[in-house]
């Protein structure tokens, strides 16, 4: 594998970046997500934030105490029951994209003081949230109920016709 | 006299050589412990976020370049493949490094998942049990072997605890033992993730350094009380291991060996293997002083020379 086919791998791999769209004012909440795109296997997804924002749900069951009404989480609450609303309230804001790589491993190690020293990256904040509370709720939990597969993605898992036939013939 | 004090003198000397040597091999067997790479790279496993996608299966596969599978990555049904009568869950094998098994526990509604591939021991069974050295531990972390040098001999597969290394049966003129090597060559050595990790969606891998990942294991255990059963499997078993497992059932519910003992395989036969330099180096000194107390005492009194030079005609005869 060439540096430059890891390099891809693990651009697209990891390239979960969220794209918030600011269109409308600071504090006005944004209708669409455009939640990037793993776009080497699966496409990106169009998360419909005002459809979700209208189940009544509290801010702080996304956002923990980043926005909103604040978090009641009993873990949460011991330093953050007043913490102030932060600048930045998407995700990858704390929930880093390249959460196992060299660089970020090693600066995390370096700031000795840090409490939070299991803050999951952002695929895995994204799938947490989504599926967790979908399993509870009977909302979609499959993997290609959210994001489409594309066709490298059904040659990755050997979904696709011609893979499948040449792994049968194989053996 | 002279006779009697050269025969106190050479049994004198077997004793004292045997107590050196004694001696020697215990300072050498209490510098042999290795305390393993805490530096190193890991990996932790939580039973509880794995949701059964076989996205690790696939991108081990791409990754190793190893054989189009028979089912598809995606084919859930493999969680229902059983042999030997039904008690053995698939197993990592030459075209497959790593595989998920579905365990139904009764204590919970939903299954769980349970990744198995090299655990990447910090005193590896296999390592010791190779006689051609084919096997390496690296200070990254990883256990890689040397295929070329692999001579098919099958020791590590019987060595190891968790029944990991696989063997290419299906090569009939090159056969060697295959396993996960944490994609040492294509990504480790150059500070990436396994692939499995890379591609997990919920995280159920957790990569890092190895001593920093028993301590997120246990903050996990404390901040979540009730979802983990309290033991981080692979911190101190078998000598402790890179790969380390959380589960929210006890850990033979989920294939797992509960009590494989805390010490490295190596240690079973250390005691032994220590005592083979001290044998080669003491028994050749020891009977020749044999040889030379019986000569001796064929010789004994005055007629010392005599006997001597009677010897050598005896020698020259033969």
């Amino acid at each position: 594998m060439s540096a430059k086919q890891i390099l891809t791998t693990l651009m697209t791999a990891l390239a979960f970046v969220m794209a918030v769209t600011m269109a409308q004012a600071f504090e006005n909440v944004p209708d669409q997500v455009s939640i990037g795109a793993m776009t080497q296997y699966f496409d990106g997804v169009e998360f419909d934030h005002e459809m979700h924002t209208e189940l009544g749900e509290d801010c702080s069951v996304c956002h923990h105490h980043a926005t909103g009404t604040g978090t009641t989480d009993d873990r949460c609450v011991r330093c953050h029951a007043d913490s102030d609303e932060v600048a930045e309230v998407g995700c990858s804001a704390c929930h880093a994209v390249d959460t196992f790589s060299a660089e970020h491993i090693n600066r995390e190690a370096a700031d000795v003081y840090q409490f939070h020293i299991d803050t999951p990256g952002l695929k895995a904040a994204y799938h947490w949230n989504c599926i967790g509370c979908h399993e509870q709720m009977d909302g979609p939990t499959g993997c290609q109920d959210c994001h489409a597969r594309t066709p490298e993605g059904d040659a990755f898992y050997h979904a696709d016709a011609q893979a499948s036939a040449a792994g049968k013939g194989g053996h | 006299m002279s006779g009697i004090s050269r025969r106190r003198f050479l049994a004198a000397s077997v004793a004292g050589c045997a107590a050196t040597t004694l001696a020697g091999s215990k300072k050498a067997l209490a510098a042999g412990s290795f305390s393993g790479y805490p530096d190193g790279m890991g990996v932790l496993v939580d039973l509880t976020r794995c949701i059964g996608c076989r996205s690790c299966e696939a991108a081990c596969n791409k990754e190793q370049n190893l054989p189009a599978p028979e089912k598809p990555f995606d084919d859930k049904s493999v969680f229902d493949e059983t042999f030997h009568g039904g008690k053995q869950k698939r197993r990592p094998d030459e075209n497959a490094y790593t595989v998920v098994n579905r365990y139904d526990v009764e204590s919970q509604s939903k299954p769980l998942y349970r990744k198995v591939q090299c655990n990447h021991c910090a005193e590896p069974a296999c390592l010791s049990s190779c006689f051609v050295n084919a096997y390496t531990k690296t200070p990254e972390g990883a256990v890689v072997y040397n295929s070329k040098v692999c001579v098919g001999c099958r020791n590590c597969m019987i060595a190891c605890p968790f029944n990991i290394p696989g063997y290419s049966y299906s090569s009939a003129f090159d056969p060697v033992v295959k396993k996960c090597i944490m994609c040492y060559d294509t990504r480790l050595k150059n500070g990436l993730p396994p692939a499995c990790v890379e591609i997990c969606p919920q995280e159920a891998l957790t990569f890092g350094k190895r001593k920093d990942l028993i301590k997120i294991g246990h903050q996990r255990i404390q901040t979540h009380p009730g979802r983990y059963v309290n033991h981080l499997y692979g911190e101190k078993e078998l000598g402790g291991t890179h790969w380390m497992y959380l589960s929210s059932v006890p850990f033979e519910e989920v294939g797992f060996d509960p009590n494989p003992g805390n010490e490295p395989i190596i240690n079973n036969v250390k005691d032994f293997l220590s005592t083979v330099p001290m044998v080669l180096a003491i028994w050749p000194a020891m009977f020749t002083g044999f040889h030379l107390l019986a000569k001796k005492q064929e010789g004994h009194g005055d007629h010392e020379h005599d006997v001597e030079e009677h010897h050598d005609e005896e020698g020259g005869a033969q």
